[in-house]
């Protein structure tokens, strides 16, 4: 069983390899299509919301100080956009919010 | 020349660098909770740590521990490796326009390797071409946090103060909202395409109990639907990299 722990995590590892490399050493030419552009250029924005949202209201001790961390970090994303400011202001309303709760 | 696109690149790999602070610090939040699970089903530090810095990928991570610990075998890990990271998949076609094609072929295979939500993230949005040097500066200081971050879950267990780890839990999502609310605010497909995408993940997350749905499964199936929508309503028209419309 302990040995075959590596072999395990070789094996998890060599699929998740896999997966991100296919497509970017596969599709080297430039995709002329105007439709798979478009699509593939909306990809992240999707993406980054979907994961973003609901999640981020169960990932503190309370959802109040989730809501909070998250109005933050947007405020500071649309009037500024540094993502270091929007990362840590995000925490710091999150901490602050919990020192009241 | 040459001495040009050395500066150039050496602009993208410090640029990246600093953009991957808030990166490690969200990756060790996350991590910590990993090595803390890997220590839990008997893996020692090392073998933690050697899974984060061979996967990087958190959901991933968890589910290998899960069928480690059931003890389930080699093809069941890599079925479930597969279902859990078939997003990477999406993000690595879309990588794959990003770059130049006059890249040097070999990046493709070190910036694959650092195709996580958070690198993906911030590497497919940059403007124009992506240099791969960003994503190497950015990876040079996440991907220490995320190794570290695991390694030392595994040794110590939980130590780190509750609100302090409760607090760099929003970290992360922090930052994704730092790649997609500027852009959002330029362009109002964007705008559109982003309160549209997190309104669909909330209902689907409402309804977990009825569509019972893998987080990368979710975040991959509203990916395909809604920018299969966008991409249809409305297509970008010319050549460039960003939708100069809208």
């Amino acid at each position: 069983m302990k040995d075959s722990i590596y072999i395990y995590l070789l094996v998890a590892a060599g699929v998740t390899y896999l997966i991100r490399a296919l497509p970017m050493t596969l599709i080297r030419k430039n995709i002329k299509n105007k439709y798979i552009r478009s699509f593939l250029y909306y990809v992240p924005y999707v993406t980054l919301a979907v994961m973003t949202f609901p999640a981020i209201l169960t990932a503190t001790a309370s959802v109040i100080s989730a809501a909070v961390g998250f109005a933050v970090a947007l405020l500071i994303a649309y009037f500024d956009g540094n993502l270091f400011k929007v990362a840590m202001g995000g925490c710091i309303a999150v901490f602050l919010v919990e020192l009241f709760l | 020349m040459k001495q040009l696109k050395r500066q150039e690149n050496k602009k993208w790999f410090l640029k990246g660098m600093r953009h991957g602070v808030p990166i490690g610090l969200g990756y060790f939040a996350v991590a910590f909770t990993l090595g803390i699970t890997a220590k839990n089903i008997g893996m020692t530090p090392l073998q933690s740590a050697f899974m984060s810095f061979t996967m990087h990928a958190s959901a991933g991570e968890f589910a290998a521990m899960t069928v480690i610990a059931a003890g389930s075998g080699y093809v069941e890990m890599a079925i479930t490796q597969l279902v859990i990271n078939l997003r990477y998949l999406l993000m690595s076609c879309a990588l794959s326009q990003k770059v130049s094609e006059k890249m040097p072929f070999v990046h493709r295979f070190f910036i694959s390797y650092y195709i996580t939500d958070e690198i993906f993230g911030i590497s497919s949005t940059v403007d124009g071409k992506l240099n791969p040097w960003y994503t190497y500066g950015a990876a040079s200081v996440a991907s220490p946090g995320w190794v570290l971050g695991t390694f030392l879950g595994a040794v110590v267990g939980n130590i780190l103060p509750a609100n302090v780890a409760s607090a760099m839990n929003v970290a992360l999502y922090g930052m994704f909202l730092a790649i997609i609310i500027p852009p959002a605010r330029k362009h109002k497909v964007i705008a559109v395409i982003v309160v549209v995408s997190m309104l669909a993940s909330s209902v689907f997350t409402l309804l977990a109990e009825y569509i019972p749905l893998s987080s990368g499964m979710r975040i991959l199936i509203l990916t395909v639907v809604i920018a299969g929508i966008a991409a249809y309503v409305h297509p970008i028209e010319e050549s460039g990299d960003s939708a100069n419309e809208g």
